[in-house]
Order: structure tokens, then C-alpha cells, then sequence
């Protein structure tokens, strides 16, 4: 729209980022592509290095080594009030002494946007947000999830081709969360062409919201992929008990065609490409895990059983390997100590080769 | 001298109070205690502290204000006030304490600003070390800053003696200190870091992030110190502010000590009033006139604060 804008674009390129706080490296040669409209969940634990990497985009960590690049254009050395970023955070970090709208224009203002066009912009950065009745509020007048709201908006106000949310929901209470959830959906429905890098720690947000899942842990991308991806065909351990806490069960490929051994029992499960004789770590869901004779029968005894409301989840000891399954919620509460028999379809079990267990992130984005 | 022996006898009875009415709670039973402070009014146990505050502090104060009434022809009277308003040394020293603790006020608050923000937002070395050390300095007497600053720029100082060295000149470059601009560097000296220190506990209040989030948005340093960190650091620069400026305006020792002979602060000419003159009306004049100054600021600094939420 204005001259001053023409830095906005969208999209980020990581080009094997590395950043080190002192002799730490907390950030390992990071490659990951977000696409113009594109949101990209960084999901893993904490120190994981998913925040390093979005404040690397910003401008507040400069990287060791490797290029961040916004659109084409390489912005490793720029500061960060020249990127034209959106920046969200967890703790809102709004202005405390400016009321909402000044809040909104502050950004508008630091841009030098023209002045008669502000009170325009802040009017509909609010309205997109729903915050519209409240421009003469201070933020102290505001509860948590109307003061993020308002700082989504402030993000919003200058039109970023990025918009960054660092753990935006954290700081929020569990029903306000989902509600906030839907309400990032609906503004990247009404903002197709903003690249959303959005860091958390929490698999729902990243399942929910995301367009692709890049998997964190000790500073290194472990998994990229879309949510279904990520979720039913998990490349590594760290991803398959990261996203949906599944089973993992060493197993060793036996001869037969499509057939494991797992503690003395063969189990059938589509070997795909590994090798026979080879060991692997087999991954099943826990609420695929069915109770009961079926396919892939195993025998164990119960050792904890926790009621969910509308599940059971059980701990089934089998030879040593503890398996978890959810399972509807059942009319008699099995008792601890019982000797139960658990089951899966073939289709819903995945099997990783050994030493997917790390850094088999490298080429896993595009 | 008989008036003095008035208060006495009720401050000795006030503080033997409490020793009586402990005294039997040792002894009776535990029930004793409970129905005796019932007997007793509340106001009753606020009488000890009141009257050692009004007979080592009050009283004193009630003579000051009694002498400034008392001219040396006897009897009471508003000519002391008279005397001491139209004399040039008064007019003089009021408008040269009011200057310098102005002066250094706003030097204070400048410098401890930007001090501060360095040692809060400016990662180095040793930084907290500086810190650290800010507090140890505001134990410091305030005429050793002056004795420092004597030996770094005084007539047989540090940086005279360098030039006088360098140059073969007799006399150095150097000869300020005993002027105001010298009681002036040296209150900045000694009173930057009562600035300091409640803007770094509001600096270390402010949220890093909502500085980040503000460059992010296009915010250069610049417009973050004036729209971010100084609104939020407004309450403890009124704070330091208003604490610098009463010190200042009472500040006897660095005047003493730099021996400006031409600068005559309200503290100084109390002084010489009192000690090298023994005119004690018109010291006392002087005294309840630096009193009216210093509480008249204190309240302001009070609604200052109030309104501004600190």
C-alpha cells in the first residue's frame, strides 16, 4: 500500500542455521523452508532450540553460522526493526502506559506509516481480532486472553509478510486456549498470503493449526512433515513419541514376508524398507491398541490403570516392555495385576530402523 | 532551661510503661495479660513511642522555630524574618542552594538514566559487579567524593600536575572546584547513584520482551528509549529525582569541603550564622526556611508520586 512497506514479503529460508551461546550450541544446522501462506509449527520440548530458531528470524540472536533469509532477500545481518516482522509472545508484552489503539499504532508509528491513515489501520487490526470496543482500555483493564488478542492485533497493524508467535497460547487457561486456537485459524483464513512461524510445545496446537510440523530436539530438526504425516507415519522415535506419545517396541525383522519378532512372538506388520534380520523399533498408538483376542495378540498383566472420563488407559506389562493403550471407556474396571491380552491391525503399526532414533531431520523438508 | 526539664519527667514515665505492664504477664497466668489490654485504651501503648519522638526530635525542632522568633532585643517577634529576607547574603544563598540543587538534580537524572540503561540493557563484563558496587557507594560520607575529586582536580592535583609536568607551566588548567561548576560536579558525583538505584530496580521490572517486540515492529533504539523505557521508568526517575533534589537543597558537607569561599548554600549560611556569627535567630530563620523548603518538596514528591501510580 505504502511506499515504506515494500520490505514486507513473505516466506522464511533457514540455510544451515547454527547458533551457539558461548560454547553451547543450541541451534544445529538448521535447514526448513516456509512457504509464502504457509504455517509451520516448531514443536518440541524445552531447549529443544525451536525458540532459538524463531529468534533468529526476528533479529535477536545472530546466528553463527548459515543465512535467514525472508522472501529472497537475506536478512542474517539486518536489525530487527528493519525485518517487518509480526511478533507474538507469550507473556502479550504489551505496553503498559499506552492504551490499546496506542499499542495497535505503535508499529504504524515506528514505520512512519502517514498519519491519517493510523487510526484506520488500528481500527481494523482490532476488528480482526474482535477487540474493537476496547481501543481506550490500558492493558491492565484487560484479561490475559483480551490482552493477547490485542497484542496479535499490534502484530497484525503493519501488515507483516511473517508473523512470529513464540508459545502465544501458553499463558492462557485450557478453555480459552482451543477457543484462541480456532480464532489463529480464522485469521490465517482472512491473511492467506502472512508465513506463520508458530513455536510451541504443546502437539494439539501444532496438530490443530499447523500446515507442516517441523519436530525439534537437542537443537536439531528431527521430523518435517505435514500433521497427518507426522502422526500416522512418524520417521523417527523422538517424532513417534513426541506427536501422540506412541509404543515403541524393539522388534528384529524376521525372514517371512512382512513379519517381526518381538520378545519371542511374530507379529505382522508391514516391514516396507527395512532390511530382514535387521532390528527396529515398531510404533503403535496407544488408542490403536485394541483389548482383547484379535491380530497381533499380546499377553501382559496390568500394572496401572488411570480412568479419563470417556477413556481407560491401561499399562499393560508385556516380558518387560511396558505398552500403553486407550481404550473406550470400559464397563468393568479391569484391577491391577489382571492378565489381559492387547491387539493391533497390521496397517495401524509403523516400523522405524534403527537409528532413526536422531538427527534424520537433514533433507525432510519439501 | 527549666522548660527543658518539662518533658523529661513525662518521657522517663512514658518508657517505663511498658516494663510495668510486662512485668506481671511474666507471672500471672496466661489469662491475666488478655483481660488487662482490654482495660487498658489502645492509644495508651502509642504514648512511650510518641514522646521519645517528640522530646529527641520535635522539641528540638520547637526550638529552632521558637529561637527564629526571638531577636536578641528580647521578646517575640517576626523581625528576625524581616532582618534575615532583606539581607543580600540570605537572598544569595537561597538563590544559589535552589540553582545547584536544581542544577545537580537534573545532572543526576540525566547521567543515572543513562548509566542505568547501560548497566540494565547493555550485556558487558563486570556488569553486575558495577551494580553491585552502586550500592556500596551510597554508604559513602559525601565530602569523600569531594576529597577525590580535590585530588583529581585540585590546584596541587592529578591533572594539574600532569599539565604542569607536560606544559612547564606553573599553574594548571584546572580550577574549578572551588567555584559552584566544582560543587556542582561533585553533588552530580555523589547523588547520581540515589538515581540509580530505583531506576535499576524498575529496569529490572521492565519486561525484556515488550523491547524486543517494539524493535520488531519497526521501533529504532531511539524511539524505544522514549516511548518504552522512559514511561515506565517515570515513577522511579520522580523518585530519585525528588530524593536528589531534598539532599541537594540540605547538602552541607561537599560545599564545606571543596572551600568555595564565594558559594554560601542555606546549610552554609546556618553555619556561619550560628557558629562564626552566634546570631542564632537569624540562623534559626534560615533553618526553618530550609525545613519549609525541604517538607513543601517532599509533599509535592508524595502527590507526585501518588499520580503517577508509584
Amino acid at each position: 500500500m505504502t511506499g515504506g512497506e515494500r520490505s514486507v514479503r513473505s516466506g522464511i529460508r533457514f540455510d544451515q542455521v547454527s547458533v551457539a551461546y558461548g560454547g553451547n550450541t543450541v541451534l544445529d544446522r538448521l535447514d526448513l523452508t516456509v512457504e509464502p501462506g504457509e504455517v509451520m509449527a516448531l514443536l518440541g520440548p524445552s531447549g529443544s532450540g525451536k525458540t532459538t530458531a524463531l529468534r533468529a528470524v526476528a533479529g535477536f540472536v545472530q546466528p553463527a553460522s548459515g543465512r535467514v533469509y525472508l522472501g529472497d532477500r537475506d536478512v542474517t545481518g539486518l536489525p530487527p526493526h528493519k525485518r517487518g516482522i509480526g511478533m507474538v509472545v507469550q507473556q502479550y508484552a504489551l505496553f503498559p502506559h499506552m492504551r490499546v489503539q496506542d499499542n495497535v499504532a505503535f508499529g504504524l508509528k515506528a514505520r512512519k506509516v502517514a498519519k491519517d491513515g493510523i487510526p484506520e489501520r488500528v481500527a481494523e487490526a482490532l476488528d480482526m481480532v474482535g477487540m474493537a470496543a476496547y481501543a481506550k482500555r490500558y492493558p491492565r483493564e484487560l484479561s490475559g486472553g483480551q490482552q493477547q488478542r490485542v497484542a496479535i492485533a499490534r502484530a497484525l497493524a503493519i501488515r507483516p509478510g511473517v508473523l512470529l508467535l513464540d508459545e502465544p497460547l501458553s499463558a492462557l487457561d485450557a478453555q480459552l486456549r482451543s477457543g484462541m486456537l480456532a480464532e489463529l485459524a480464522r485469521l490465517h483464513r482472512e491473511l492467506p498470503d502472512v508465513s506463520i512461524l508458530y513455536v510451541t510445545h504443546d502437539q494439539v496446537e501444532a496438530l490443530t493449526l499447523a500446515d507442516r510440523i517441523a519436530v525439534m530436539d537437542k537443537a536439531r530438526l528431527q521430523d518435517c512433515g505435514t500433521p497427518q504425516d507426522l502422526y500416522r507415519r512418524p520417521r523417527t522415535e523422538f517424532t513417534a513419541s513426541f506427536v501422540g506419545n506412541a509404543n515403541l517396541l524393539p522388534v528384529t525383522v524376521a525372514d517371512g514376508a512382512d513379519t517381526v519378532d518381538f520378545a519371542g512372538r511374530a507379529l505382522d506388520v508391514p516391514t516396507g524398507e527395512v532390511s530382514r534380520g535387521a532390528t527396529a523399533t515398531l510404533c503403535v498408538r496407544p488408542h490403536l491398541v485394541g483389548l482383547g483376542d484379535g491380530p497381533n495378540a499380546l499377553n501382559g498383566t496390568i500394572t496401572e490403570v488411570q480412568w479419563r472420563g470417556s477413556t481407560h488407559r491401561l499399562y499393560v506389562d508385556i516380558d518387560g516392555h511396558r505398552v500403553k493403550a486407550d481404550l473406550k471407556e470400559l464397563r468393568e474396571t479391569p484391577a491391577l495385576g489382571d492378565r489381559v491380552t492387547l491387539h493391533f491391525a497390521a496397517e495401524d503399526a509403523v516400523l522405524l530402523p534403527a537409528g532413526a532414533a536422531e538427527g534424520a531431520g537433514g533433507g525432510t523438508d519439501g | 532551661m527549666a522548660s527543658t526539664a518539662q518533658p523529661v519527667a513525662p518521657g522517663i514515665t512514658a518508657t517505663k510503661k511498658p516494663h510495668r505492664s510486662t512485668g506481671p504477664s511474666g507471672t500471672t497466668p496466661p489469662r491475666a495479660p488478655a483481660r488487662e489490654a482490654r482495660r487498658i485504651p489502645r492509644f495508651v501503648w502509642a504514648l512511650p513511642p510518641v514522646a521519645v519522638l517528640a522530646l529527641v526530635f520535635l522539641y528540638p525542632l520547637a526550638l529552632v522555630v521558637q529561637q527564629s522568633f526571638s531577636p536578641d532585643e528580647g521578646g517575640t517577634s517576626i523581625a528576625p524574618y524581616g532582618d534575615v529576607f532583606a539581607s543580600e547574603s540570605f537572598r544569595s544563598a537561597l538563590t544559589t542552594t535552589v540553582w545547584l540543587a536544581v542544577g545537580s538534580t537534573v545532572g543526576c537524572l540525566v547521567l543515572g538514566f543513562v548509566l542505568a540503561m547501560v548497566i540494565a540493557f547493555v550485556p558487558f563484563p563486570g556488569g553486575r559487579a558495577v551494580a553491585k558496587f552502586i550500592d556500596v557507594f551510597l554508604s559513602f560520607p559525601s565530602f569523600l567524593i569531594t576529597l577525590a575529586l580535590l585530588f583529581i582536580y585540585g590546584n596541587v592535583g592529578l591533572a594539574n600536575g600532569v599539565w604542569t609536568d607536560l606544559t612547564g607551566a606553573s599553574k594548571g588548567p584546572f580550577d574549578f572546584l572551588t567555584t559552584p561548576w566544582g560543587v556542582l560536579l561533585a553533588e552530580i558525583t555523589y547523588f547520581t547513584p540515589f538515581v540509580m538505584r530505583p531506576l535499576l530496580a524498575a529496569f529490572s521490572q521492565l519486561d525484556s520482551a515488550q523491547l524486543e517486540v517494539a524493535s520488531s515492529l519497526g521501533a529504532r533504539p531511539a524511539r524505544i528509549v522514549r516511548q518504552v523505557i522512559l514511561p515506565e521508568a517515570l515513577p522511579a526517575l520522580a523518585a530519585g529525582g525528588s530524593l536528589v533534589l531534598v539532599m541537594c537543597l540540605n547538602e552541607f558537607g561537599i560545599v564545606l569541603f571543596t572551600g568555595a569561599k564565594g558559594v554560601t548554600t542555606l546549610p552554609m549560611l546556618v553555619y556561619s550564622k550560628a557558629i562564626l556569627e552566634s546570631d542564632y535567630p537569624a540562623a534559626c530563620v534560615v533553618a526553618v526556611v530550609n525545613i519549609a523548603i525541604s517538607v513543601g518538596l517532599y509533599s509535592l514528591y508524595r502527590m507526585v508520586s501518588r499520580r503517577v501510580g508509584a
